[in-house]
């Protein structure tokens, strides 16, 4: 009993928090829809929807219903297995990066003042004990993998797959032009990702997101938004084109392109396509609050503790702590959600050459300018 | 044993779609098997603790090459049925081709075996971004160049060859550019008028 609760723990704990992580984003996801449509409505001088619950709370989980139920149509003559696969795919590649995301700071003794309590009410030898040992130590993210960065990039590239395959399978040319379109845009603007991230990765001289944080903490002048603020503005660019969004949405245009690699689309499928492009944005403002806003470091809750003398629920390493960060780290995440709706209300579309000359020939040099400039300065500071 | 599990699983999962890559007749689904090969690969690198290669492995080979192949496949939008006429000597090459791979097989299985075992310290060993980095650029600065070198050599005949520079077209895409400039002179022109 004792050497099987041992075995299993890091597989259970593990398992919670993926859990846990995928409940959260799904919800976040879920939320950033109808705070969508609510915004838009905003900008636009209309309420938005209002129907479903109060103040239309409930509004996500109707159109969720609404998506099961409907006709789930394949095209003639597609090619059935890619077809089934291809949002599979893309809605994969959106979550998986979850496990690399730091959610909170590392927690101290989690629930130490409940070991005796346990142990007391549920006694199972010295396993209960040995547990709570091992919980002293919680990270708030799933997996630490020295190459976080790195892992989010190439996660997200694979994510190509999802949309090329969904043009060439459904056996429309509308879909595949769609398709070939958004993934060239994916590919084209992956590359100034990548370089507006390289400014970052050398002033913290680490990929590991962690790392990265740490780089970052102690004081808001520190985050890299203040050195990297050409990557910064590079990384949020591209990070638009990425997830397909307004000014960069060409499969949205229904009317001049009959939209994009998800024509094909309807019921459940294309509710995967619309809830991988949501992930992918809640991806990027992850990767935007980590990279230059300072993760989920919120300045001057440290100082606070100890002004007041309330270290003990709010000191470094406490539950306090890690809840306050968390809510922190939320609140930049939901800060640039809402400057993609808000972006979403105000700026017209690209056109197809605009965007790929926007894309090759000022986004990219301008990334690489970045990156050269930073060599330069962290060579100097160095020596 | 949860190490033995996961390589048995990504080791199966590789193999199956190594064999899916060869025997597909569409050109599209062997491209597709072939990204489930390194993906596969990529995630036993990660539990041989080589997380550096494993995120180098999916950006690179399944991010940017094979999405370059798929989007070659979906353009040339090729017959399934068309029966593929393949010269004689191209078996004897592969033949040959796979009798070397054997052997490096084998070689691989002898050079296992002679290595003593016991743990490696995971900081000192190829996982490592530093000491990748480090090596890279100090003890093999120079073959590092050269292949970068060779790839910018690479990347500008590309751009030749596909742009073609015969001499008829050639006037026409200087044409081109000289009248649209042209215009936009006008244009400026125009606007400095008002």
């Amino acid at each position: 009993m004792e050497s099987v609760l041992k075995t299993a723990f890091p597989f259970i704990v593990t398992a919670a928090a993926i859990g846990a992580a995928f409940g959260g984003v799904m919800m976040v996801v879920a939320y950033t829809v109808l705070a969508e449509r609510k915004v838009l409505g905003w900008i636009q001088g209309r309420i938005g929807p209002n129907r479903v619950g109060p103040w239309g709370l409930f509004q996500p989980f109707a159109d969720l219903i609404k998506f099961i139920f409907k006709e789930d149509l394949t095209p003639d003559k597609s090619t059935k297995f890619v077809y089934f696969l291809a949002p599979l795919v893309a809605l994969t590649c959106a979550l998986l990066p979850m496990v690399v995301y730091p959610f909170g700071p590392q927690i101290a003794d989690p629930l130490g003042w409940l070991v005796p309590y346990v142990a007391g009410i549920t006694y199972v030898g010295d396993a209960t004990v040995w547990i709570a040992e091992q919980a002293r130590n919680m990270p708030l993210t799933i997996a630490r993998i020295d190459v976080g960065v790195l892992f989010v990039l190439g996660i997200t590239s694979v994510g190509v797959y999802g949309i090329a395959l969904a043009g060439w399978s459904s056996n429309s040319k509308y879909s595949l032009m769609g398709g070939l379109r958004s993934s060239a845009q994916m590919i084209s603007y992956e590359l100034a990702m990548g370089a507006s991230v390289l400014g970052v990765v050398m002033l913290a001289g680490t990929l590991d997101l962690k790392g990265i944080i740490y780089a970052q903490i102690n004081s808001p002048f520190r985050w890299f938004i203040i050195p990297q603020f050409i990557g910064f503005m590079v990384f949020l660019i591209a990070a638009f084109a990425e997830t397909n969004r307004v000014p960069f949405d060409l499969p949205e245009a229904e009317t001049e392109l009959v939209a994009g690699f998800h024509t094909e689309y309807s019921a459940l499928k294309f509710a995967l396509f619309f809830m991988a492009e949501y992930v992918n944005m809640f991806t990027v403002s992850v990767m935007c609050a980590v990279l230059f806003l300072g993760g989920w470091y919120v300045p001057g809750l440290d100082y606070i503790a100890r002004f007041f003398g309330v270290q003990w629920l709010f000191g470094v390493g406490t539950i306090g702590y890690a809840l306050i960060s968390h809510a922190g780290f939320i609140f930049k995440i939901c800060l640039f959600l809402f400057f993609y709706i808000w972006v979403r209300g105000t700026l017209p579309r690209f056109r197809f050459d605009q965007l790929m000359n926007f894309g090759w020939k000022f986004l990219l040099p301008v990334a690489l300018a970045n990156v050269i400039l930073t060599i330069v300065v962290v060579y100097f500071l160095n020596s | 044993m949860a190490s033995n599990v996961l390589f048995f699983l990504f080791a199966g999962f590789a193999i199956a779609c190594a064999i899916s890559m060869v025997y597909h007749k569409n050109p599209l689904y062997s491209a597709v098997s072939l990204v489930g090969v390194f993906i596969a690969l990529s995630c036993i690198y990660i539990t041989l603790a080589a997380p550096f290669i494993a995120a180098v492995q999916v950006l690179i080979y399944a991010g940017a090459i094979m999405v370059l192949v798929v989007f070659v496949i979906m353009l040339l939008n090729m017959d399934d049925d068309k029966p593929l006429s393949r010269l004689r000597y191209l078996y004897a090459v592969g033949g040959g081709l796979g009798l070397i791979l054997l052997a490096q097989t084998f070689f691989i299985f002898y050079a296992v075996m002679r290595t003593p075992k016991h743990a490696v310290n995971a900081d000192e060993t190829a996982g490592n971004t530093l000491s990748i980095g480090t090596a890279m650029y100090t003890e093999y600065l120079l073959p590092v160049e050269i292949v970068g070198v060779l790839l910018l050599m690479a990347i500008i005949g590309g751009v030749i060859l596909v742009r073609r520079f015969d001499p008829g077209h050639l006037k026409l895409v200087v044409d081109n550019e000289l009248e649209r400039r042209h215009e936009e002179d006008e244009k400026d022109d125009f606007r400095i008028a008002l």
